[in-house]
């Protein structure tokens, strides 16, 4: 890598870890706002009454799993092993469409039984938090989909290199906050 | 088709349509302009797609000025309508236009010309400060202004389709609810908010890394010029202060849109977090402002006194100080909310803490002037006039920060008397010296001097005759936000006083558009003779040509002292060496589209279009996707090049 | 440039003398500054207090500023020029330390102070307290005498020297609860009851608003406080007891309608439930028509629903802590 390129990704690489930074602050405001409503249910359900924690542990052994694929095909790019990045990267991406596929069909159904954000300040509180981690986890689907894009025109150079380090401090990231999620949502709400 | 939009939403009031006819207008004459003059391809090529951080400060700078013109007319109305609606008159405006008035004034000159002001001083000089070619991220950086810009355009397009707020400009539920605002108005303010914050803190991300990795080699954060530690402060407060913006705004919209009830009466929501929420950004936010404002401040004291900054180790532990300690004094701004003498006590306490570093800076400044030749130049009569006044807004802040005293004080003009006191004495004030000062740096010569001084002091008197009456008017008992009182209050000399003084911060604020005119047509008489008009500059913008050119410095400055171009005239050694290959970023159109289309991403949220919104979103997307794909986004600018270049405007190269 | 300052100093050394001057003469119009109740006496006190202790930050300020500007001007040959000299160790402590101890003394006061002027402290006296119930609509203020049962609509008729706890909530976007000339203000806010302690040292008639915007009428929502003496006060009440309005839930729901400068009314009667119905009613749990579903939970959950019963009254008493 030219000189140039080296700092380019390494302010790139800074840039995004101030990025992750911010986004860890408005989860904060959304974890902060579901603390303060948690016990408003008003009419509606408490999370004891909609939490499938079963259900809800597989999703978390998707997410992680989909974390640990990423991380090997870190390691995989790094040795320049193209072919097991890509199928480790697939296997990351079945992972996180399941994980999305599976919330998604919790939301349906608890929307279903007449449980949706407009019931009561918790589950407002609960399905924007959920959501919103959920729609981070989409946007990462399609990041992944168009490096997929740029890695069968180009290969792996420079740029895409870089992009594929910043997906997968996305990806780690959002593994990270889904275990707060999964603590303080879940296993909570079920205490 | 279009969501809740009818033919109603067009303007009926005859005052609102005057305000609409004048901007069309004056759009229409710049279009009609551009056209005559054939400089379209020009405003499209040097400007609107321009990467270059310079040029981004400058558009910045003028969509903030004309913002403040703007917000300038919302504030003559109010004081026009609280000078004269008494008793039986109702005044000119109706109560509900009123308040809108009011919102849009509040909203405007904190996110679209304080921000932007801020935004344009970043931009144009962090990279020059630090001996740095760009900032971090030069496309994200075109994105931020360009969001900024579609925030600034939905708020204008409320005054000619549909309504703007009538909440106040943080918009308190369950006002600002679906219950209490159902119609546009409240959208309005949150998406032209949400996209203009979502740029702000990317800028913020952008110039916190610019700061943090490109300084010259040399150049330790003890060696950085003051300006970019005050922007340090600011930055690192953007970064933790606008996310909480952006969720907090984001809950209200889903309050209205989807029925969710995190802010409403019923179902448990709670308002009161709101309020804590909106001020957990707002409180930092008031420091976002005033930080870079500080490092200005320091910046000219020192030229114009011909001496290096008095105390910069204090002044750098003050600005981390006020830095932490703007995170812990929200709640001052509601200790009438009923939270205890205890949580009250605190978050009083904290709050007059800050007013210690603050003070240490005002001594800084003084003892730099102290054994210094102090030259009254304009930037330095906006310097005394800010001590002078802010040093009031700190006092009546510590005043107010004490909640018995706040109980008394608090939602009335004397409220307002101190916010615009440290507003207007603090922010605006020093942004004009900023601009002076820096002036013939980026367009290679001065402003007249004469214009600037009488500018300078009708902005003085025009604030002394409309605040001082608001201090003594909410001592009297005067709430803010009147549209109407009794003539048995005795009030109304007072607003009248208010009123005029109004008109005398306008007459200033046209001497200084008169002032920038008529410089620029004499501008050969008063170009300047050298890169370092006024002779005493210190730091390493002064060491390019003014104009700088696009890559700011044609080697790499290798630093080894604090003031660097002050030392490199005092030894003689440069700090410069050879000119050097440069990269430079492509233009790039993406940002402007992006922002073009998300104004009609939030046009179409406000008005529940939501083909449009679904268009918009997936057009982002794309254009974002087609952006990040590129790899070819720089130029390289041979040396040989740049060494000619160098000679041609005589910089310096060893 | 010279002339343009000397000429314009003098125009705001004017302005500024004129000004003063006209607040002097006024002063008596301060109502912040001229309360006529213990509560605002102390504020008032207190206020003048923290100005005073700011003077020994001003004073120098000001006298820095205008010395140095004047003696370190450019054009001033005899003046020092030192341009290194950019640090002293003993000055910089000086201002650190100095504004510190200030705000010291200013943060004991401001703890003592927060506590014995906590709107939340009832007052002590002799006197028995009256309760009036103030409750913020659109727009206008509904009081109701606790007491007495009766009720009045922007007017507030108390006795002198007796305190006076005010019970504030409201039906209508959050507004502010403020007498200046008897003291400081609190929020009134739907669902929620915040507390104020007043009392008047004497009789006269002052002017209470809200201090909140609160919607289009929010201006017109002022009343008229009549402090009277002891018999005054009864005789009042004994005559708003013959008048023939009444406060029912009807008749109330008409009165919460949004209207603007609503004229004083007066009622005879009140329903004594009233004023925790208009406050309870947007708690969910104690509205007592539940849906099915919701009772289908709380059936099946018996210590869920009361624990989240305390929460929604630990809410109304406590105002923002919950």
């Amino acid at each position: 890598m030219s000189q140039h390129a080296l700092v380019v990704k390494d302010k790139t690489l800074s840039g995004f870890w101030a990025y992750l930074m911010t986004d860890l602050v408005l989860f904060a405001t959304l974890f902060a706002t579901y603390g303060v409503l948690r016990n408003n249910i008003a009419n509606g359900p408490s999370g004891k009454d909609i939490f499938d924690m079963p259900f809800v542990l597989v999703e978390t052994m998707l997410l992680l799993t989909s974390s640990f694929t990423a991380g090997l095909a870190m390691i995989a790019l790094h040795r320049r092993q193209a072919k097991t990045m890509v199928m480790l990267l697939l296997a990351t991406f079945a992972l996180g469409a399941g994980f999305l596929g599976m919330e998604l069909y919790e939301f349906n159904h608890l929307v279903h039984e007449g449980h949706s954000w407009r019931e009561s300040a918790f589950l407002s509180a609960f399905f924007t938090l959920v959501g919103t981690h959920g729609l981070h986890i989409l946007v990462g689907l399609v990041w992944l989909s168009v490096l997929f894009g740029q890695l069968i025109k180009k290969g792996i150079t420079e740029h895409t290199e870089r992009r594929l380090l910043l997906f997968s401090m996305f990806w780690h990231f959002l593994d990270i906050v889904w275990i707060f999620i999964f603590t303080f949502v879940y296993l909570v709400g079920v205490m | 088709m279009l969501g809740r939009l009818t033919l109603d939403a067009l303007p009926h009031d005859p005052i609102v349509l005057g305000g609409v006819i004048s901007m069309l207008g004056g759009g229409l004459a710049a279009v009609i302009g551009l056209t005559y003059f054939k400089k379209w391809k020009w405003l499209w090529k040097e400007w609107l797609t321009s990467l270059d951080p310079k040029k981004i400060g400058v558009m910045y700078l003028v969509v903030a000025i004309l913002m403040l013109i703007r917000g300038g007319v919302d504030a003559l109305m109010m004081r026009t309508q609280q000078a004269t609606s008494v008793d039986g008159s109702q005044g000119f405006l109706s109560a509900d236009h009123f308040q809108q008035v009011f919102s849009a004034h509040g909203t405007m000159m904190i996110f679209f010309v304080a921000m932007g002001l801020i935004f344009a001083v970043m931009n144009l000089l962090i990279p020059l400060m630090i001996g740095a070619r760009d900032v971090a991220f030069p496309f994200l950086n075109s994105v931020s202004f360009w969001l900024f810009v579609s925030g600034m355009m939905l708020m204008n397009i409320s005054l000619m389709i549909g309504e703007f707020s009538a909440a106040g400009w943080l918009a308190y539920p369950p006002l600002s609810g679906l219950e209490y605002s159902p119609g546009v108005g409240v959208d309005y303010w949150i998406w032209a908010l949400q996209l203009s914050g979502i740029g702000s803190l990317l800028s913020g991300v952008n110039f916190f890394v610019t700061i943090l990795k490109m300084r010259a080699p040399g150049m330790t954060l003890m060696k950085m010029p003051i300006f970019v530690w005050s922007c340090l402060g600011s930055l690192i407060l953007i970064m933790f202060a606008f996310p909480i913006l952006t969720a907090t705004l984001g809950m209200l919209s889903l309050d209205r849109l989807i029925g969710t009830h995190f802010f409403t009466s019923d179902l448990g929501g709670n308002p009161m977090m709101y309020v804590n929420l909106i001020w957990a950004w707002g409180h930092p936010e008031v420091y976002i402002l005033i930080l870079p404002v500080f490092g200005i401040f320091s910046e000219v004291v020192a030229t114009f006194s011909r001496k290096q900054l008095f105390g910069y180790t204090s002044m750098v532990w003050a600005i981390g100080a006020i830095t932490l300690l703007s995170f812990t004094v929200w709640l001052h701004h509601f200790f009438t909310m009923g939270g205890g003498a205890n949580v009250n006590a605190f978050f009083g306490i904290m709050t007059m803490i800050i007013s210690v570093p603050t003070g240490v800076k005002v001594f800084n400044w003084l003892f730099t002037m102290y054994r210094g030749k102090v030259r009254f130049a304009t930037p330095m009569l906006w310097f005394m006039g800010f001590i002078a006044t802010f040093v009031i807004g700190g006092v009546t802040g510590v005043l107010m920060s004490v909640p018995a005293i706040d109980f008394q004080v608090h939602n009335s003009l004397f409220l307002v008397a101190h916010f615009h006191n440290m507003i207007i004495g603090g922010v605006v004030f020093g942004i004009f010296a900023g601009i002076t000062y820096w002036w013939p740096k980026f367009t290679g010569f001065k402003l007249n001097e004469k214009l600037g001084a009488s500018a300078f002091w009708c902005w003085l008197i025009g604030f002394i005759l409309a605040f001082l009456p608001l201090y003594a008017l909410g001592l009297m008992g005067a709430t803010r936000r009147l549209n109407h009182y009794d003539s048995t209050t005795g009030w109304q000399p007072l607003f009248i006083v208010a009123a005029i003084g109004v008109l005398f911060i306008a007459f200033g604020l046209m001497l200084q558009v008169i002032q920038v005119a008529y410089s620029i047509w004499k501008r050969k008489e008063y170009a300047v003779d050298s890169n370092d008009p006024w002779s005493s500059g210190r730091t390493l913008e002064w060491a390019t040509t003014s104009p700088p050119q696009e890559y700011n410095f044609a080697s790499t400055p290798q630093i080894t002292t604090r003031d660097a171009f002050w030392e490199m005239k005092e030894t003689g050694k440069s700090v410069f060496g050879k000119a050097e290959d440069i990269y430079i970023p492509k233009n790039s159109a993406t940002g402007v589209l992006i922002g073009i289309t998300a104004i009609g991403l939030g046009f179409g949220i406000v008005w529940h279009i939501w083909w449009l919104v679904i268009v918009t979103g997936i057009t982002i997307l794309a254009l974002l996707i087609q952006r990040l794909s590129t790899d070819d986004t720089e130029r390289l600018l041979p040396a040989k090049e740049v060494a000619a270049i160098e000679k041609a405007h005589g910089g310096i190269t060893a | 440039m010279k002339k343009i300052n000397i000429f314009f100093g003098g125009v705001v050394a004017v302005i500024l003398t004129a000004m003063v001057a006209w607040f002097f003469a006024h002063r008596n119009s301060f109502a912040v500054l001229n309360p006529e109740g213990n509560i605002g006496v102390q504020q008032r006190d207190l206020f003048f207090f923290a100005c005073l202790l700011s003077l020994v930050v001003l004073v120098p300020v000001y006298t820095l500023l205008f010395f140095t500007a004047w003696r370190y001007r450019a054009s001033n040959k005899k003046a020092t020029y030192k341009p290194k000299w950019t640090h002293s160790r003993l000055l910089e402590t000086v201002w650190w330390g100095i504004p510190g101890i200030l705000i010291v003394i200013l943060a004991i006061i401001t703890f003592k102070t927060s506590h014995d002027l906590d709107p939340y402290k009832p007052l002590s006296s002799n006197k028995k307290p009256i309760t009036i119930q103030a409750i913020a609509l659109e727009w206008k203020w509904l009081f109701i005498y606790e007491d007495y049962n009766i009720a009045t609509v922007n007017y507030l008729e108390i006795p002198e020297k007796t305190p006076i706890n005010f019970k504030i909530t409201a039906d209508a976007p959050m507004n502010s609860f403020w007498i200046p000339k008897l003291g400081g203000q609190v929020y009134a806010m739907k669902g929620m009851e915040t507390k104020l302690h007043l009392i008047a040292d004497k009789t006269g008639t002052y002017t209470g608003n809200s201090a909140n915007l609160s919607g289009e009428g929010f201006a017109g929502m002022k009343f008229r406080v009549r402090s009277s003496t002891e018999k005054q006060f009864h005789d009042w009440v004994a005559r708003a007891q013959k008048t023939s309005n009444t406060l029912t839930y009807d008749t109330y729901d008409e009165l919460a309608k949004p209207s603007t400068n609503h004229k004083e009314t007066i009622y005879a009667t009140v329903d004594s439930k009233l004023y925790s119905t208009i406050l309870h009613k947007y708690m969910p749990h104690s509205s007592g028509q539940k849906t099915e579903k919701s009772k289908k939970y709380h059936s099946d959950n018996h210590t869920k629903t009361d624990h989240s019963h305390t929460e929604a009254q630990h809410n109304t008493h406590e105002g923002m802590h919950h």
